[in-house]
């Protein structure tokens, strides 16, 4: 088996943070598990998050992503395993509480309000305040000419930041959310799905904000289905699949084939391909997705993995 | 750095973006949300203005604004209220619930004026609190909520005058303690150059003035926009939703106790089964003015220009000699007709 999977127990023994050259992490999950009435939406789940390094979280759709990153993120409580911030257990009972601590969230939805300006989304639930007792109010100008600067920072030419956020495009809403993670000193930053919705150059785009935002020491969680986006920027691996772990992989220890092979699974492509077929598909798409399967399987074996074994034997991490 | 090479570099910020042409003031004007309703103001006045001569006489406007003000000064809660998302049905009972709070407490136990209005504004800011918190807690729509609060109200005003006073309309209280200052700071009248104007538009005025800092200048007032635009993205960033919508229905409360007052001390008493219906003029202010029913956008202003225009056209078709029996049939095409007004300026200037 070429990809080893981390052993979680000698990382904490062995691996020192980055940046405090402490053996704790920013942020380790301990076999965390989560369940909405009797279903189980999350089980088992251990990965770790440290300072100047990218953790991406990887799945398919229902694969527990979200309810892995509301946990982090304080909007949900966990039911089992553990959470710990710099070595000390925690539980959030509000996304304050995350906040408090440094963890802060891009959600998919960005968490902006349309109809508000740009500034007033950039600040809102931080805002910067003069004056005293009744009469504290906003600082208005700096929160603009600030709002202006962090966003030219982050290479968005922004005209105007009055405009109402909802008037700005995907991309630069990503950004924008970003950015504003980033000013409000975030230790932990987690994305969920940043580049979903946006094109290849868009995408590539906020890759690069990710990678400026490791740079700066922060811890990133990067949320997406998308291999060929997590293997460039990540650090670390952690596969998803119906709410268990079904792997957690170093860089150095897997490929970009092997983690595509992992997340889509070498059957469910063939399967695919047949249907395609079938459907009477046109032949060089076909070609493409055969030539593909091919690939997949190819890594699939090397990696020595079958979903199905996999899913069957609980993880020992 | 290896992974970057595939990235494509960051775009060059250039300083004035080709794509965007510069948004003259003027636009920028159009864009704001009372706008719509200012035009409807202006349009107004200058049509009741050419009808009738007494119109624009000094006292006839001062009694324009006093209309005004009894329906702006609710306006000023219930415009905050509706940018935050949530509208209240109980207003203009409650109004009345203040009013019957203050009087029958302070003529039960014979008492100086000012305990029962000490008590009245205790009442005013629960109702307000419990609308608001069995919103949070129960997450209903405040249509639903607010309708209940609505109902038992009308009826705990009607039983009670009846049970503790004996009548329909609560006993007069001009002979306690302290009626006389009552009067003079909740309906009195002040002097300005001959004409006598209502202690209550400059309460309107200064409220209108206080929502209005609240609302863009504090810290408040960016939650109220948020918990309005979208509550669940203001949660996750760390806003406190609930805080902020029971307070929101707890400042409608304290303008309700304000309204209630002056109903008291203008005169003596107050009949138990009045207020059934104001809500809906109040509503009809704030969305005149320019506030979303869906919330997260509107401003105070333009609940107060909304008032302005009810008020003018409560009294205008007085001046008029209009018989009043059209005026709902006015107030209705009004608002459709400032309503649709709203959208279209909204849309041009979002689009320019």
């Amino acid at each position: 088996m070429n990809a080893k999977q981390i052993d979680q127990q000698t990382l904490l023994k062995d691996e020192k943070d980055p940046l405090t050259h402490t053996p704790v992490h920013l942020l380790s999950l301990d076999k965390i598990g989560k369940h909405y009435g009797n279903i189980i939406a999350l089980r088992d789940v251990t990965m770790a998050v440290d300072n100047g390094r990218v953790t991406c979280v990887l799945g398919d759709n229902g694969a527990g992503k979200s309810t892995l990153i509301k946990i982090i993120a304080g909007l949900h409580q966990h039911d089992e395993g553990v959470l710990h911030i710099m070595g000390e257990e925690r539980k959030f009972n509000s996304p304050r509480d995350a906040l408090d601590v440094g963890i802060a969230t891009v959600y998919q939805d960005l968490a902006v309000v349309p109809l508000m300006p740009i500034w007033r989304n950039f600040f809102l639930g931080s805002e910067l305040t003069t004056g005293w007792g009744p009469f504290k109010s906003m600082d208005v100008q700096k929160m603009k000419d600030i709002t202006l600067k962090e966003l030219a920072e982050m290479g968005i030419d922004l005209r105007d930041v009055e405009q109402p956020i909802g008037q700005l495009s995907g991309g630069e809403r990503q950004c924008v959310a970003i950015a504003r993670a980033v000013y409000f000193g975030a230790k932990v930053l987690i994305l969920d799905e940043p580049t979903a919705a946006l094109g290849v150059k868009q995408s590539g785009v906020v890759l690069r904000y990710i990678l400026q935002a490791r740079d700066r020491g922060l811890g990133v969680i990067f949320i997406t289905h998308n291999p060929h986006h997590a293997f460039p920027v990540g650090d670390r691996f952690l596969l998803l699949k119906r709410g268990k772990s079904i792997g957690y992989y170093d860089k150095k220890d897997i490929t970009l084939d092997e983690l595509t092979a992992q997340m889509a699974g070498g059957a469910e492509l063939a399967e695919l391909a047949h249907e395609l077929e079938q459907l009477g598909g046109h032949t060089e798409a076909l070609k493409e997705v055969q030539a593909e399967v091919a690939g997949v399987a190819d890594a699939a074996d090397s990696a020595d993995t079958s979903d199905a074994s996999r899913e069957n034997s609980p993880r020992h991490a | 750095m290896a992974n970057t090479a595939t990235l494509p570099p960051a775009p060059a910020s250039t300083p004035g973006d080709e794509r965007i042409g510069r948004r003259s003031p003027v636009q920028k004007f159009l864009a704001r949300p009372e706008v719509g309703a200012l035009v409807g103001a202006v349009v107004l006045f200058i049509f009741f203005a050419s009808v009738s001569q007494t119109f624009t006489q000094p006292n006839a406007l001062a009694t324009v604004l006093y209309g005004s003000s009894t329906i702006g000064i609710m306006a000023v809660g219930v415009s905050l209220l509706m940018i935050g998302g949530e509208f209240d049905l109980s207003t203009g009972v409650a109004v009345i619930s203040s009013a019957l709070t203050a009087s029958l407490f302070s003529w039960n136990f014979s008492l100086n004026a000012w305990v029962g209005v000490v008590l009245a504004l205790v009442v005013s800011l629960s109702i307000g609190f419990i609308n608001g918190w069995i919103l949070v807690k129960t997450k209903l729509p405040s249509f639903i909520v607010t309708l209940a609060t609505f109902l038992m109200l009308t009826g705990l005003n009607l039983a009670l005058t009846r049970l503790i006073g004996g009548s329909v309309s609560s006993p007069s209280i001009s002979k306690l303690d302290g009626f006389d200052s009552a009067h003079a700071v909740f309906a009195s009248s002040i002097s300005i150059g001959g004409v006598e104007v209502k202690i209550t538009v400059f309460f309107w005025i200064i409220l209108v003035a206080i929502a209005s800092w609240v609302l863009l200048r504090t810290k408040v007032g960016n939650w109220i926009f948020a918990v309005g635009g979208d509550a669940n993205a203001a949660r996750a960033v760390g806003v406190p939703v609930t805080k902020t919508k029971i307070g929101l229905f707890m400042a409608v409360g304290f303008c309700g106790w304000i309204l209630g007052m002056h109903n008291l001390f203008a005169f003596d008493a107050v009949q138990s089964g009045e207020g059934v219906g104001n809500e809906f003029l109040y509503i009809i202010a704030a969305v005149i003015g320019g506030c979303l029913l869906t919330g997260g956008y509107g401003s105070a202003v333009g609940g107060a220009i909304g008032a302005f225009i009810f008020g003018m056209a409560n009294k205008g078709i007085v001046y008029a000699q209009w018989n009043p029996d059209w005026f709902k049939f006015f107030l209705g095409l009004m608002l459709l007709l400032a309503t649709i007004v709203n959208l279209i300026v909204k849309r041009r200037a979002d689009l320019k």
